[in-house]
């Protein structure tokens, strides 16, 4: 079974989001980068078909080209190779994002049974780019999956909502958009880390469309800062949060 | 004219979906809804409360549950016909699915997750949309004749607003793959145990938990108050607990009446899952953890005492 797999680097964020001064982006100076939970339980689920079926993962991602270090660490837990395009800075819209990434997929040798994406991303969250891939594809696309059991060339899906899961099939090749929660994925071991070291990534260069969708510049949203009561500690403090639940109507 | 896909799951109408029509209420007063699918029709009276001057309600013999492309094709179908200025949705996993699908198939853009829209000029729009699940907010201009957009969830009220009921039924056009993937069956029960989204309570716990034992601790005190346990990711990822406990930007979005926050520092991506809580307690043996700030009431503790002094004390109050 052959896999292709978009994944996104995006910063590790603290307890709080700092702008650069134009406002145009997130100060990443003292961050760390990597995935969003929904793209690390893609790359996973794509390892596990592939471990059981054989065939191969070829991973996806557009950005900057230091995104090397987060590609890498996913061709450890058992990607490949990959294809890297770089965006020279510039950030597309999910329009263009879709068209680059399908292109991309489309110019591979390999003929994908599967695409694996997110859901969402965690940085701009458009929940959408899986769904314009498939189009481009002309394939069919599950999205939001939680639960997926390929047999026969047959995905079976399965999907939350509420405290019930819907059920979907769709024959391959299609594309499948998952969310946190479909698996756990595993850490990247000493030998894996080695060997991804001698992995091919490929870095491609694009050019965008121009943009229909432009940003002008970002704002945190005001937190309403709160001065929270201190309930101080042991025996007294749960005493004093018993009479809180009371006074706010939560016991009675 | 503004168009709204209204969903519905199987004859229920999604609140979010009504927060659309409002939204979309003041951009133009001529706002016309479209809902599809088996039992849409019988809702028209329920969306026209909201202000919809028209409803549109889409039907195929194919179309008994839930089938994202084909809902998409009714959408673009009376786009076509109708010529709106914008169509909206709810920023909910379908909303955004079947917009997608939309602006897919126009290739056209979509902003989504929006939390305001105006529109500018014929084919502009000034949005502010979430990004980082609504820990920071983009500021854009979107160009297209027809604006295709979702609403953050509570982002803007549902207001009644009486309108005349005119209902207004058409066949749904299907092309060639658009009942490929659809809803086939459901599984898992809607019975038993508090559902975390909707719980009033939120016991929620942490890395400092330490481990899966003393999440007992928590389901006592959720289990005392009627309320739903909850946890952080780094407690899924370890397989403490299951993932449809979490609770973030990637797990679930809760708002209850009480959320207790324990062992948990606090990191943005859990904030923007627990930050609508009405009232928010911390238990944290660290004074600076990040959730602090974000409480109203905290105790400075390690949980593995503290909680079973809390359990005894509400034991003995109750
Ligand atoms: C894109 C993205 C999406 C994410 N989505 C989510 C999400 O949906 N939900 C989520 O939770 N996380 C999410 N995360 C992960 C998130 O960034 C944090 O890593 C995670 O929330 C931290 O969990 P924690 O607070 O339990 O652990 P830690 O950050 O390690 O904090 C543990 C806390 O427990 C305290 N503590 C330790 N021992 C004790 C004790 N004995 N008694 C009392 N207190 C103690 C410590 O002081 C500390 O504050 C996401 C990350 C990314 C990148
Ligand atoms: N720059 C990118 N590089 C690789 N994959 C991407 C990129 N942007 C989006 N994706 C994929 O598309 C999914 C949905 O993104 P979005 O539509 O932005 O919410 C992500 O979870 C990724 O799998």
């Amino acid at each position: 079974m052959e896999i292709a797999v978009c994944i996104k680097r995006v910063p590790l964020l603290g307890s709080a989001i700092v702008l650069t001064p134009d406002s145009m982006a997130i100060d990443t100076s003292k961050l760390g980068f990597g995935l969003s939970p929904h793209e690390e339980c893609a790359v996973e689920a794509a390892v596990q078909l592939v471990e059981a079926n054989g065939g191969s993962v070829t991973l996806f991602s557009m950005g900057h080209v230091d995104g090397e270090e987060q590609i890498r660490e996913q061709l450890a837990i058992g990607a490949d190779r990959a294809v890297l395009i770089d965006t020279n800075g510039v950030e597309p819209d999910p329009q263009a994002a879709a068209s680059a990434l399908a292109e991309a997929i489309s110019a591979e040798d390999t003929t994908f049974d599967l695409v694996i994406m997110g859901s969402e991303s965690a940085d701009y969250g458009g929940s959408q780019t899986g769904i314009r891939v498939a189009h481009k594809l002309g394939l069919p696309v599950v999205t939001s999956v939680k639960g997926l059991k390929i047999e026969g060339g047959v995905a079976t899906c399965e999907r939350a909502v509420g405290s019930t899961r819907e059920v979907y099939t769709v024959a391959l090749p299609a594309v499948i958009t998952v969310k946190d929660g479909l698996n756990i994925p595993r850490y990247a071991s000493v030998p894996g880390r080695m060997k991804a070291r001698k992995k091919s990534v490929d870095i491609k260069q694009v050019t965008f469309a121009e943009p229909r969708i432009t940003t002008k510049k970002f704002t945190i949203p005001e937190r309403e800062a709160k001065g929270a009561t201190s309930l101080g500690s042991g025996d007294e403090a749960a005493a004093a949060l018993v009479d809180v639940l009371k006074q706010i109507g939560v016991l009675t | 004219m503004i168009l709204v896909y209204v969903d519905h799951d199987r004859g229920e109408i999604d609140p979010i979906s009504l927060q659309a029509i409002s939204a979309a209420t003041a951009l133009d007063p001529d706002v016309q809804a479209v809902i599809v699918g088996h039992g849409g029709k019988d809702l028209a009276g329920e969306i026209a409360a909201f202000g919809a001057t028209a409803v549109h309600a889409g039907h195929h013999a194919d179309l008994l549950d839930f089938t994202p492309r084909a809902h998409a094709r009714a959408v673009h179908s009376l786009i076509e016909k109708t010529s709106p200025r914008a169509v909206l949705a709810g920023g909910t996993p379908r909303g955004n699915e079947v917009l997608s699908h939309v602006a897919a198939l126009m290739d056209a853009p979509f902003a989504s997750e929006c939390v305001s829209i105006v529109l500018t000029g014929a084919d502009s729009a000034d949005i502010v949309r979430a990004r980082w699940a609504g820990n920071m907010l983009e500021e854009a201009v979107v160009l297209a004749p027809v604006l295709i957009a979702s609403v953050q969830a509570h982002s803007f009220a549902a207001v009644a607003a009486a309108a005349p009921l005119s209902l207004a039924e058409f066949d749904v056009p299907l092309a060639e793959g658009d009942v490929l993937v659809r809803v086939e069956d459901r599984v898992g029960s809607s019975a038993g145990g508090v559902g975390l989204a909707e719980a009033k309570v939120v016991v929620s716990g942490g890395r400092g938990m330490d481990g899966p034992d003393a999440f007992s601790m928590l389901e006592d005190i959720a289990g005392v108050l009627g309320g739903a346990v909850g946890c952080s990711r780094v407690v899924t990822s370890a397989g403490w607990r299951p993932h449809a406990e979490q609770v973030g930007q990637t797990g679930t979005k809760v708002a209850p009446d009480l959320y207790i926050a324990c062992g948990i520092s606090g990191a943005t991506q859990h904030i923007a899952g627990c930050k609508s809580s009405k009232t928010l307690i911390a238990i944290n043996t660290d004074a600076q953890a990040p959730i602090m700030g974000f409480a109203d009431y905290v105790v400075v503790d390690n949980v593995h005492t503290f909680l079973p002094l809390l359990i005894e004390k509400l034991k003995s109050a109750n």
